[in-house]
Parts: C-alpha cells; sequence; structure tokens
C-alpha cells in the first residue's frame, strides 16, 4: 500500500474503490438516493406547478376562493372590456350559456354577470365549472366576490337555473392589458361526486 | 508496481472467480445466456434485443409507410394506425436505441477502462433480462380488446387518461418496468466508471464513449424516475380517480406536458450522447490523428447535458405560455447549438488534413456528422417561437427527429458495430455486404426523410392515417424511401449473422490502423474475461 500513497489522487480512488467492493455499495447508495429523489420530485411538480401558476397566473386560473370587496379606489381613466364564453367539456350534455356576453369595467368597480344552464336529459348531474382566463396574466387581477364555479352545481333531469357571478378587477392590473376573455367549462362530475351529495340532489324539492 | 497491480486485481476479480469457481470455461447453452454475468455476453444480449426490436419497430413504421402510400384510407382502420405510430416510437425509443447503447457500453465501457468486468454483474444480468419482458407486455397489449396505446409515444393527458383503452395499464407497467432496466443499468455505468478504472486512467484520459456514456448515465438516473412519477399519475387518474391532469378535479392536463417534457428533452439527449462519443473514436482513427479538442468535447457533452434541464417548454410552445416565458425556452434551445457545434467543429478539425481513409465505419460517421447536422438546423428552426407556431405537430417535426435520431442515433450504433465487431468476433466481416448496406441506407434514408421537410413546411399533419391530395407524389417517395430502407437493414442482419459465424479473414488485436484505447491492446476476438490485471495507463 506504500506504493498506492505515492500515486495520484485520482489513481488512488480508482483503485482503492477495485479494493473493496462495499465502496461499490456506497456509490449505489448514493445514486439510489438521486433515483428516490427524483421520483419524488416528479410528484413535487405537482404542487409546485400550482403554487408557480398561483403566483403567476400563467395557467389562466383564476382563485378558487372567493375575495373580499374592499373599498378599492376605482379607476375611472381606465375601461376594460370582459368577454365570457361557455363550453361543456366531452359528454357533458348541458346547455350552459353566458347571458351577458360582455361587460366594460373601471378597475375596482363590481360587476355582476348571469349564467345559464339547463340540463336536458332524464338523470340529475352534478357539474363542476372551471374558469380560465386569456391572456393568463389578467388571472392575477379578477376578484369574484361570487361565483357558481366555487362550487358544485347540482341539477335534477329537466331543470334550469341562472347562475351569478360577481367580480372586480384589481385595479393594478397592468396598463397593457385592456381587453381579456373569461371561459368557463362546464365538467360531469356526478361519478366522482360524494355520495351524500348524490343522494342530496336526489331528495331535493327543487330549487 | 507489481505490487499496486497485485493488490488492485484480488478484489476487483472477486466475482469472475466467483463465476470461474464453478465453470472454468466459457458454459454452453441457454443457461449461459439466461445467468450470464459476464459484461461481453450482456453486451451481446443487449445488441441482439435492440436489434430485433429495431426490426420490429420497423416493421411497423412499414405498415404505417404502407397505409400513408396513397391518400384516403385502405389498408388500415385509423385506430390501429394510432397503435402503430404509439408502439413503433416507443419500441425504437425505449427497445432499440436505448438497449443498444446500453449494449455497447456493457461491451465496451470495461475493455476501454481496463476494467475486468462491470462493477454489478449479478445486476447487469437483471437489468437486461427484465427487458424482453417489459416489451412483451407492451406487444401484448395490441392484441387486448380495444387495441393497443393509441395516443402516441408521449402519451398526453387526457388522451391516455381519459380516452384510452383498458391496455393503459398494460403500456404503464411495461415502461415501468423499461424504467427500473435502464436505471439500472445507468447505475452499473456510474459504479463502474467510478471505482473500476484502471491504475493511470484519470478522468481526463478516459475514452470519448465513456464519458459521454457517463453524463448519460447521470442523466439517465435523474429522469428516468420522473418518466415513471408520470406514468404512474396517468394510471391512478385513469383507474384509481384521482385527478392530477384532470381540470374538473383541480389538475391540469398541461401540468401532464410538463412533467413528461422534463424527462423527454434529457431523454433526446440520453439517445444521442452516446452516438457523440462513438463518432469520436471513429473519425481519429480514419484521419491518423488525434481528436481535435479533446477537452472541449468533455466540456460541451457536460453543457449539453445540463441545458437539456431547462429548455423542455420548447416542445410546448402552442400551448399558450406567457412570451416571456417562450423566449426564455427559445433561447436557452438555441444556446444548446453552440456545445453541439463545437462538437461538429471538432470533427471536422480531427479530419481536416488527416490521412483519411474511408472504411465502412468512417462511411457511417462521416453520414452521421452531415445528416445529424442537417437534423440539428431544422431542430434550431423548431426553437424559433412563432416558426414552431406553424409547424407544431407537422411531418417537419417528423422529419427533425427521424434525422437526428436514425442518421444520429442509428447511424451511430451502425457505425459503432461495423467498428468494433472485428473486435468481438475476431473477423472481419464482409465488407463488400457492409458497403452495399451503406450506400442502399444512406441514399434510402434520405429518399424517406427528406421530403417529409417539404410536405411538413406545406401543413402535412402527423400522426394522421389521411392526407390532402397534395402531398400525394411526395408520400408515394417517402413510402418508397421508406421500404427501401427497411429492406437494407436485412444485409445488415445478414452481415452480422455472417460474422457471428466466424466467417471472414482473422484480424489482428489492433484490428485498424489508427485505433488507439485500451481495448484494441487485447486479442481479437476479445478474450472471455480481460484485464483481470488492471493495465497500467501512462
Amino acid at each position: 500500500m506504500t506504493e498506492l500513497d505515492k500515486q495520484t489522487s485520482d489513481d488512488k480512488a480508482a483503485q482503492s474503490a477495485a479494493l473493496s467492493p462495499q465502496s461499490h455499495g456506497k456509490t449505489v447508495a448514493k445514486l439510489l438516493a438521486v433515483v428516490v429523489g427524483m421520483f419524488g420530485f416528479g410528484f413535487a411538480l405537482v404542487p409546485l406547478y400550482d403554487v408557480f401558476c398561483d403566483i403567476t397566473g400563467i395557467n389562466g386560473k383564476t382563485s378558487d376562493e372567493a375575495a373580499v370587496y374592499e373599498a378599492v379606489e376605482i379607476d375611472t381613466s381606465r375601461m376594460i372590456t370582459v368577454e365570457f364564453i361557455t363550453r361543456t367539456n366531452t359528454g357533458m350534455p348541458w346547455e350552459f350559456s353566458a347571458q351577458t356576453k360582455r361587460v366594460e369595467v373601471h378597475p375596482g368597480e363590481m360587476a355582476e354577470v348571469a349564467f345559464y344552464v339547463r340540463n336536458p336529459v332524464s338523470r340529475d348531474i352534478i357539474a363542476q365549472a372551471i374558469p380560465s382566463v386569456s391572456p393568463g396574466t389578467a388571472a392575477l387581477y379578477v376578484n369574484k366576490t361570487e361565483c357558481f364555479c366555487f362550487r358544485h352545481q347540482p341539477l335534477k333531469a329537466g331543470e334550469e337555473a341562472i347562475m351569478p357571478m360577481t367580480f372586480y378587477i384589481d385595479p393594478q392590473l397592468p396598463e397593457d392589458i385592456t381587453f381579456f376573455t373569461l371561459q368557463y367549462t362546464l365538467y360531469d362530475i356526478t361519478a366522482s361526486a360524494d355520495e351524500a351529495e348524490v343522494v342530496a340532489l336526489n331528495n331535493s324539492l327543487g330549487r | 508496481m507489481s505490487t499496486v497491480t497485485d493488490t488492485a486485481n484480488t478484489p476487483a476479480t472477486d466475482d469472475a472467480h466467483g463465476h470461474d469457481d464453478h465453470h472454468h470455461h466459457i458454459p454452453k447453452g441457454i443457461t449461459r445466456w439466461l445467468l450470464t454475468t459476464n459484461h461481453k455476453d450482456i453486451g451481446t444480449l443487449y445488441l441482439w434485443f435492440a436489434f430485433i426490436m429495431f426490426l420490429v419497430g420497423g416493421a411497423m413504421a412499414m405498415v404505417i409507410r404502407a397505409e400513408l402510400f396513397q391518400p384516403g384510407l385502405q389498408i388500415i382502420e385509423p385506430n390501429f394506425f394510432n397503435q402503430m405510430t404509439t408502439v413503433h416510437g416507443l419500441i425504437m425509443v425505449f427497445g432499440a436505441v436505448m438497449p443498444a447503447f446500453t449494449g455497447l457500453a456493457n461491451w465496451l465501457i470495461p475493455m476501454m477502462i481496463g476494467a475486468p468486468d462491470m462493477a454489478l454483474p449479478r445486476m447487469n444480468n437483471w437489468s437486461f433480462w427484465i427487458l424482453p419482458f417489459a416489451f412483451l407486455i407492451l406487444l401484448s397489449s395490441l392484441f387486448v380488446e380495444g387495441g393497443g396505446p393509441a395516443f402516441g409515444w408521449t402519451f398526453y393527458a387526457p388522451l391516455s387518461t381519459t380516452y384510452s383503452g383498458d391496455s393503459t395499464a398494460l403500456f404503464v407497467f411495461s415502461v415501468h418496468i423499461m424504467g427500473i432496466s435502464s436505471i439500472m443499468g445507468a447505475i452499473n455505468v456510474v459504479v463502474t466508471i467510478f471505482n473500476m478504472r484502471a491504475p493511470g486512467m484519470t478522468y481526463m484520459k478516459m475514452p470519448l464513449f465513456v464519458w459521454t456514456w457517463l453524463i448519460t448515465a447521470f442523466l439517465l438516473i435523474a429522469v428516468m424516475p420522473v418518466l415513471a412519477g408520470v406514468v404512474t399519475m396517468v394510471l391512478t387518474d385513469k383507474y384509481f380517480g384521482t385527478s392530477f391532469f384532470d381540470a374538473a378535479g383541480g389538475g391540469d392536463p398541461v401540468l401532464f406536458q410538463h412533467i413528461f417534457w422534463f424527462f423527454g428533452h434529457p431523454e433526446v439527449y440520453i439517445m444521442i450522447l452516446p452516438a457523440f462519443g462513438i463518432i469520436s473514436h471513429i473519425v481519429p482513427t480514419f484521419s491518423r490523428k488525434r481528436l481535435f479538442g479533446y477537452a472541449s468535447m468533455v466540456y460541451a457533452t457536460a453543457s449539453i447535458a445540463l441545458l437539456s434541464f431547462i429548455v423542455w417548454a420548447h416542445h410546448m410552445f402552442t400551448t399558450g405560455m406567457p412570451v416571456l416565458a417562450e423566449l426564455f425556452f427559445m433561447v436557452a434551445t438555441m444556446v444548446i447549438a453552440v456545445p453541439t457545434g463545437v462538437k461538429v467543429f471538432n470533427w471536422v478539425a480531427t479530419m481536416w488534413r488527416g490521412s483519411l481513409t474511408f472504411e465502412v465505419p468512417m462511411l457511417f460517421a462521416i453520414a452521421f456528422i452531415i445528416l445529424f447536422t442537417i437534423g440539428g438546423l431544422s431542430g434550431l428552426m423548431l426553437a424559433i417561437v412563432p416558426v414552431d407556431f406553424q409547424y407544431h405537430d407537422t411531418y417537419f417535426v417528423v422529419a427533425h427527429f427521424h434525422y437526428v435520431l436514425v442518421t444520429g442515433a442509428i447511424f451511430s450504433i451502425m457505425a459503432a458495430v461495423y467498428y468494433w465487431l472485428p473486435k468481438w468476433t475476431g473477423r472481419m466481416f464482409d465488407i463488400k455486404l457492409a458497403k452495399l448496406h451503406f450506400w442502399c441506407s444512406l441514399v434510402s434514408v434520405n429518399v424517406l426523410f427528406f421530403p417529409m421537410h417539404f410536405v411538413g413546411l406545406a401543413g402535412m399533419p402527423r400522426r394522421i392515417p389521411d392526407y390532402a391530395l397534395q402531398f400525394a407524389d411526395f408520400n408515394k417517395w417517402i413510402s418508397i424511401g421508406g421500404f427501401a430502407f427497411g429492406l437494407s437493414q436485412l444485409i445488415f442482419l445478414a452481415l452480422v449473422i455472417k460474422a457471428c459465424r466466424k466467417k471472414g479473414e482473422k484480424v489482428s488485436s489492433q484490428v485498424w490502423d489508427g485505433a488507439e484505447g485500451l481495448e484494441w491492446e487485447i486479442p481479437s476476438p476479445a478474450p472471455y474475461h480481460t484485464f483481470e490485471t488492471p493495465p497500467l495507463v501512462k
């Protein structure tokens, strides 16, 4: 081994490793830790993505919690056009339309719009609406004080309803955004909804 | 120095001795292959497996090209067409290119660094033998009611979660097994290179194939677990009611693409970095010059690998990203052209004023350099955001990745086989047949893939079994090129079988005039056990 010491450290690494099989074990353990870590990282990307999108708004999702209207100063110098689009996911039979197709509001000003839904088929359905704002960066500045998208929406067979949504635009909205589109997509979630919810729908005497 | 050599020798050959205690000769019969822990046997198994998968995946490509020979639907159902494009992609990526490189790594890395075997020989046996089962499962999924996976090799949600058939579970399971196999193979490579280099084989003396594989192995270890994660999410979304990618339940289908391409982009470098290593061996040999810019080759490979982690969203420009993000991913992608350009420059500079000869491996290497560069350039075009908006999901993309994967990765594998086959078998292969294989492949591969650029630019979408009439002429040519390229590979099959049967002239240990490296110092054919006493590298 004395000769070994004269070798460069690199040689030594190569040799002593060859000398002791357990050093294979050490290297393997480290590499396995990376494997496990990266498997975890793949799953960690899911919440990371949500947090990242909440902060930056890049996926165009608005907050799924009601905003409290703070007495902000209405910025009368700007007028923002908001358009509403509705669609239903594949396999969702409801009729769904925006009663107000477009509004013009000042930032900070409250606005109320309504959406019409009808369940034309002969089974009860629970729906969930998912919002999407385009351009996505505007999503951060849409503050909804009330929205049908915050809750599951049950409709019995043949029923119809008007679903309200009130919102105001944060005056911090970047100057370059003068127009944005808010789209709602309705999903049929009856299959995955709580059993209690389905029972409640079946027992309810209509709205 | 003898003490050093002796001490270094004893434990490293423990496994080999344990092996030898049972049989001092090469074991015979099927159990030799089933139970082998010999890196050369396992390398051979990987290479044959990859070749068989290449022919199977190729047969699927022939089905695709037969359907696209004429406009209209004539031979197969659209759903079966989708299964063919999906399984062709999966087999070529995970069954042909990756196992072929692992096979080359098994054969060559121990011989190149002066090690007696891979560091973990029993795990090596496992990592190969689970692979055939993964592909049996994948192929059997084609016979399940409703058909096999038909969502593209990228298995985007919701295609794979909401709209897929029952075979999805089989698909997920087989991808898991492939992933485990790759990870085990990669761990083995890293441990071997870290711990088993011969005395004096410092990192900056390692042959480039070893370097590129070391970096590739790290990429595999980093991203294959992410692939395992994303297929698991697809599995639970489809069968267990989770909502990773389902907007109705609070998920986001775009998230799938982010996770998938976080794996997927490093994956494409996994399929090309070892090729860079191979070419860096062949070009100097037949130029009779040292490789130009060895150190810059190492650093370029490492920077390509690092950059591969921050460019994934260039596959997703059309999902509606903010402009700033698009600019970032566009610029980051283009930056990769710099280290890649360094490599191409170095190969050309190596040939510059060399005494070139054009043996078959060199022919493939030169074809690689030119054609891979064409594929790289179309990649740069696709990196430009507004241009990608037009080219996305067209045949231009198909042309691009087939240039880098077929005339890139596959040509480099063929070059490697021609270069090292005489070392493996001890005989020179049939040169006439090899040249026929080269020229047939070269011409047909360009007839096959070059016109795809034109139909792509004109707007022909990929993964569709039919097309508008104005694309008919080009598609006829593409299909003819495809059939010719497919048939040309049977020449290669014949040649390899002939070589394995020990036909042909015996070769010296040197084989090629200008070849340098430890593997050329051992006899041809390479004995079953090599470097039981580590060589001293000066």
